[in-house]
């Protein structure tokens, strides 16, 4: 088990701050966190995982997406704490095994991606989306990335990243990604 | 055209720097983490307009933590509380005595950490006493209206400057003897680019006292002379490293206060320090874009032809002009405004004035008010045609410059270097069957419902540009590449410009893969980092290709001349009788007799003949000879909802000319998000104040960005007429799109409205204006 | 944008979320979804001394129905309550409002019982509930008490849920036949609040007649509204276009809005006119055994 030593001041009173323990990309880590510590600050700051992004502070971008126990969360509307015994898997857990992920290869195909700030966010709701609907609609896609904003693609070609992801699901054998 | 396995021009490649952005190894300003590192966060002004009596720091000094706190008149002690703009007016870093708008830097805190830093700007207690603001920029004119700039000895009013091109007589003249003259009042609404990623940098200094900083900014040699000039400190002391940068927009081009803030912190307490803004400080603070209040007339003949166009506009600047338009021209491009149509007279003049708003008028994925002219004369050819009871695709057709007469000098002194305008609108009228759509209108109004088709035309006019007229603090727009081969045959290339998701690390290489010969897989891109990129002006205003690009080609051939004399010294002849053929130094008319870059390559480091310089590189800053002018035709249709005034886009075909295409792929890309960027504030998309000078829109809950819901499936085509004066003929494509769109969708609203006698609706077209069109007029 | 210091609690039982919610009484606040509460602490608008994180307290996060209700646990979040084929067949204005509030991915962690109890009148389903006539469970230290949606809001962020208690259980009674509803919102994009948003619900007999009708309103006043004149009008009308236009113009005249970036007031309320009217008819269409 890695344990992440994390500064927390010691005159800090109790129930301000907690152990947690939390599987993080298949990674179990021990972290002792302030209880105001956003998700998103524990997977940045304390884990050095800057691969998901603040965007907006209000809920409102979904850069911050990743998922616990397998659903789409934004990251900075909750806390490190809430994920205790939980398991969280950001971008950096996508490529597995030295092998891109079905969604990843999409977005690189299709051009689904520009300055790539949205991006892990909107990777993440797309997992969880085709785990849920592996065939989907434009439509369906359209309002299954509703939470997450991109401002450089115009969505078009995200569209299409998801849709090239669902076929490589589609044909790849049981068991794969 | 280079064959795929080379990835040359015209070819999709996918994109190189995907690699690291897929996997979350894209490094961002935010990513930065240095041992010891500080936090810094801003206390910002709850007023438009007061005066500062008191800041309390007790209590937030207390707060466990927090390290420092920095006042205005900390900053004045070292003569850094003000700071120069881009347009050489002088801007707050942080105030001593006066608050100019809500959302204002007033006071730095710096923490161990950003909760402690929070925390810190929490506990901040100030006493202002408020004074009553100037938000309206016609009132901020009146004779009786409060100075503002006060601080400037001299001041009598709150008019920053006035600017006019044109024959003004002439141009009255010709309105007068026109047969039909419209005048129309049109408002461009101040907006916001909120890049997903807001503004920030880290800064350091190190034991030998040099500055680094990385930042969030997409010219960051113009900075680090900036800064320079600022600071005192000498500019080889200072370093300015811009990283993976999460959409610029043009909103990371000037220099924030926080960034200022951030160095001092660093001076002074000898951390490293980071500062990123929130999203309420990036949305109230940051540079705004348009805000322009238009007045325009526009004349014809009865028969239909253009005549004259006059214009005049107020610009409200907030309370600095801090835009960041090259110096010879306040507002911009703005004198584009003639657009696709050969006017033979034409007087723009544009005055621009102070407020207690935060300043701006920068891009917004536009080239220096361009969008606000094509928005302009593109709505206002409409409701002439109205006028004239002529079709509006008709009277454009009509009308345009034809492909003749280029290049076209317009009448406000620029030189349009190609176009084909009417090809571009007969392709979208085809694509979207506009007269199909036509016969359907006629129909549905029978029945009483609201279908729209509008129309845009649109000339851009990018890539700052020629140094005889372009620069900024005095510094020329050239832009640069630095190229070299390795002995292997492999490339490393610099760029003075900073992509921000623009794709440069592959378009770049694709343009050098075309002109070396050498596969796009073995050429690397480097921007950025000013200690190893050549000094350029960076990346906005869709300047990039046209400058920088152009560079990377001339480069390339000052190589490939040296290659030469080196082949020929590899195959024994003459320097004279070597050619480049496919993509191949070649001996002339023996095709088997040749050698490749990477031959030459190796033999530059191991085997050049005696008398030359070992090694393969070559450095061009590029002074393009003109602007180049993208252009295309957009057509959107819409649907209104009567009762509610909800407007659906069934349908928006885009078609772009750009010249010659590098990557297919991004080009589009481009197109979707420059269409969404247009798309966003013809819809949603505005910053309003109320009387008080509060911001309206201080947060994502009411600074409405579009989800893929309302983002209309937009449908591209391209046609292609190269730019004559670029070296391999391209454009610039990056805003075209931003720039021509909004006029479509009013023209199809408009249009949709015909029946209820409405001639203008300003953007956003929210459900209310709409319903209001309807309602203050009898149902028809 | 960063919280302040808070002491953190997770109970595992109501009693104990009760309790110290009792202890530390207007210094303690529920943490359920904590999406409309993280983003009010990161703004610093809420500064609890204490948060009380119900998420993990087990057997409280349903959908179910008996003979009587629908029974729906507060810790359910409001995908869930969409995605529920019960709610979907037999209480389709929920799994439409389960559809619109806020973003798809706000509504993984949005709870059911948060957006009920908050008394944001810009939440979707307070309306809907009005319109069903829900009643709602809640705990205190006292024991527990049931009170019904009307009248349960009493001011923008004032509800009937004191600071030592708990919402627990919403329940909307068991639609009988020829039960038809339906919720509309108008939103400027996804993830906004309503301009307006209607719930419906109209009970009709085998010849169309209405029986009985219940209409809430979204964010068109200070706290959710239910349309009692428009509600009971209905009741005994033979559906028509004309019936429908006029308890539409009974439900705008109940509505209170506030002008803002969406629209003044004469827009909003005549918003509520032509969404109640379009709900109405989407309602009735159900009734009569419609999609």
């Amino acid at each position: 088990m890695a344990i992440d030593a994390v500064e927390v001041q010691s005159a800090m009173p109790n129930h301000r701050s907690k152990t947690i323990h939390v599987t993080v990309n298949g990674v179990p880590r021990e972290s002792h966190v302030e209880a105001r510590t956003l998700l998103v600050s524990y997977l940045r700051e304390h884990l050095k995982l800057t691969g998901t992004h603040i965007g907006c502070d209000t809920g409102h971008c979904g850069a911050c997406t990743v998922l616990v126990d397998g659903t789409p969360v934004k990251s900075c509307m909750f806390l490190a704490v809430q994920s205790d015994g939980s398991e969280v898997r950001s971008v950096e857990g996508l490529e597995t095994g030295g092998k891109l992920h079905p969604v990843q290869e999409g977005f690189h195909k299709e051009h689904g991606l520009q300055c790539g700030y949205c991006t892990p966010g909107m990777m993440m709701t797309s997992v969880a989306l085709l785990a849920a609907n592996p065939n989907p609609t434009e439509d369906e896609i359209r309002r299954g990335i509703s939470g997450n904003l991109c401002r450089c693609t115009g969505y078009v070609n995200i569209v299409k990243a998801i849709q090239s992801a669902a076929k490589e699901m589609a044909a790849a054998p049981k068991g794969g990604p | 055209m280079a064959t795929a396995p080379l990835g040359g021009i015209g070819v999709s490649v996918p994109r190189k720097e995907d690699a690291r952005f897929i996997r979350g190894k894209g490094n961002y300003v935010d990513d930065v983490q240095l041992p010891g590192m500080l936090f810094l966060d801003i206390v910002r002004s709850p007023y438009a307009y007061a005066k500062i009596l008191a800041i309390h720091k007790e209590k937030t000094l207390a707060v466990p933590g927090v390290l420092a706190v920095i006042t205005g008149k900390d900053l004045e002690a070292a003569k850094l509380s003000w700071m120069p703009t881009l347009m050489s007016d002088t801007q707050m870093v942080l105030p001593t005595d006066t608050v100019m708008f809500q959302g204002q830097e007033v006071v730095g805190v710096v923490a161990t950490d950003r909760y402690a830093a929070a925390d810190g700007v929490a506990a901040m207690e100030i006493d202002y006493e408020p004074m009553t603001p100037v938000i309206d920029p016609f009132k901020a004119l009146d004779p009786g209206a409060p100075v503002l700039r006060t601080d400037k000895p001299g001041r009598k009013d709150n008019h920053i400057w006035h600017w006019e091109v044109g024959d003004k007589d002439g141009t009255a003249q010709a309105l007068k003897e026109s047969d039909v003259v419209i005048k129309e009042k049109i408002y461009i609404p101040r907006i916001h680019v909120s890049s997903i990623e807001t503004c920030g940098c880290v800064a350091q200094v190190d034991s030998m006292g040099k500055l680094t900083v990385w930042l969030t900014t997409q010219a960051p040699h113009a900075i680090r002379t900036v800064f320079a000039l600022v600071s005192g400190l000498p500019e080889n002391q200072i370093r300015i490293i811009s990283p993976d940068i999460g959409g610029g927009f043009g909103g990371k081009v000037p220099v924030y206060p926080g960034y200022v803030i951030a160095v001092v912190a660093a001076l002074t307490t000898g951390h490293p320090v980071k500062f990123i803004e929130d999203r309420t400080g990036n949305l109230t603070s940051d540079s705004f874009a348009r805000d322009y209040h238009i007045e325009a007339e526009i004349g014809a003949t009865k028969d239909g032809r253009l005549t004259a166009l006059r214009v005049k506009t107020l610009a409200d600047h907030g309370y600095t002009d801090a835009a960041a338009n090259p110096s010879k021209f306040p507002a911009g491009m703005f004198h584009v405004i003639t657009g696709s149509y050969p006017f033979k007279k034409a007087f723009v003049e544009v005055d621009a004035v102070y407020t207690n708003k935060p300043p701006g008028g920068i891009a917004y994925r536009c080239s220096f008010r361009v969008t606000e002219a094509v928005h302009a004369i593109e709505r206002l050819i409409d409701i002439l045609a109205h006028q004239l009871k002529m079709d509006p695709a008709e009277f454009r057709l009509k009308n345009f410059i034809p492909p003749e007469a280029f290049p076209f000098p317009s009448v406000l002194g620029w030189t349009y270097d190609s176009g084909n305008y009417a090809g571009a609108l007969k392709k979208a009228m085809e694509i979207i069957d506009y007269a199909g759509l036509r016969k359907e209108q006629v129909e549905k109004r029978k029945r009483g419902e609201l279908m729209g088709i509008g129309i845009s035309s649109f000339t851009e006019i990018v890539g700052a540009g020629p140094s005889k007229d372009f620069d900024i603090l005095g510094i020329k727009m050239f832009d640069s590449a630095e190229v070299r081969i390795h002995p292997t045959g492999k490339v490393l290339a610099r760029f003075g410009t900073k992509s921000q998701g623009q794709g440069h690390e592959t378009t770049y290489a694709q343009i050098l893969a075309e002109e070396l010969g050498i596969p796009v897989e073995g050429i690397s891109v480097e921007e950025g980092d000013t200690d190893t990129a050549p000094y350029g002006l960076g990346t906005y205003a869709s300047r990039s290709t046209p400058t920088a690009g152009a560079a990377a080609v001339i480069a390339a051939r000052k190589i490939r001349e040296k290659g030469a004399k080196i082949a020929a010294h590899l195959l024994e002849v003459s320097p004279d009788d070597i050619e480049w053929v496919d993509h191949k130094f070649q001996v002339k008319g023996v095709p088997g007799k040749s050698k490749t870059m990477a031959d030459v390559a190796f033999a530059a480091y191991t085997n050049h003949p005696q008398g030359m310089e070992a090694g393969l590189e070559a450095v061009d800053y590029y002074d393009p000879p003109n602007m180049t002018y993208p252009f295309g035709s957009y057509i959107a249709v819409v649907d209104i909802d009567k009762e509610t005034g909800q407007i659906k886009t069934r349908r928006f075909v885009a078609v772009d000319d750009c010249g010659t295409i590098i990557n297919p792929m991004i080009v589009d890309g481009q197109i979707h998000g420059g269409l969404t960027m247009g798309f966003a504030p013809s819809m949603l998309e505005e910053i309003q104040y109320d009387a008080d000078g509060n911001n309206k829109a201080t947060s994502f809950l009411e600074y409405l960005l579009p989800t893929a819901v309302e983002t209309p499936h937009w449908e591209t085509a391209k046609t292609t007429t190269p730019s004559p004066h670029h070296p391999i003929g391209a454009k610039g494509v990056g805003e075209s799109a931003t720039v021509g769109a909004p006029p479509a969708f009013v023209n199809a609203v408009v249009d949709a409205l015909e029946p209820y006698g409405v001639t203008n609706i300003d953007i956003p077209l929210s459900s209310y204006k709409i319903w209001q069109a309807i309602h203050s007029k009898d149902p028809p | 944008m960063y919280p302040p210091n808070f002491e953190y609690y997770v109970p595992s039982t109501v009693e104990e979320a009760v309790g110290l919610l009792d202890q530390h009484q207007g210094d303690a606040k529920i943490l359920a979804g904590g999406q409309s509460l993280i983003a009010m602490m990161k703004l610093r608008l809420a500064q609890p001394a204490i948060l009380v994180d119900i998420n993990r307290i087990p057997n409280l996060a349903y959908v179910r129905e008996d003979d009587k209700f629908l029974r729906i646990g507060a810790t359910t979040r409001t995908a869930e309550l969409s995605r529920s084929t019960i709610v979907q067949a037999r209480y389709p204005i929920l799994s439409d409002a389960g559809r619109e509030i806020a973003d798809p991915i706000v509504r993984n962690r949005g709870t059911v019982g948060g957006n009920v109890s908050h008394g944001d009148p810009g939440n979707d389903l307070p309306a809907c509930l009005l319109a069903m006539g829900a009643e709602f469970e809640i705990h205190g230290p006292k024991g527990i008490r049931t009170l019904p949606a009307r009248g349960f809001y009493q001011d923008t962020f004032v509800t009937s849920v004191a600071t030592n208690e708990m919402m627990t259980e919403i329940r909307v009674p068991r639609p009988g036949a020829g039960t038809g509803s339906a919720y509309s919102k108008m939103e400027r994009k996804v993830g906004d609040f309503a301009t307006v948003g209607v719930g419906a619900r109209v009970v009709v007999d085998s010849s169309g007649k209405i029986l009985n009708a219940g209409i809430g309103l979204t964010n068109v006043g200070p706290t959710a509204i239910y349309a009692t004149a428009a509600s009971d009008f209905l009741a005994g009308k033979t559906d028509s276009d004309a019936v429908l236009a006029q308890a539409a113009v009974l439900a705008r005249d109940a509505s209170a809005p506030s002008p803002d970036n969406r629209g003044p007031v004469d827009f909003k309320k005549d918003m509520v006119r032509i969404w109640t009217r379009r709900t109405l008819r989407k309602a009735l269409d159900r009734a009569k055994g419609g999609k």
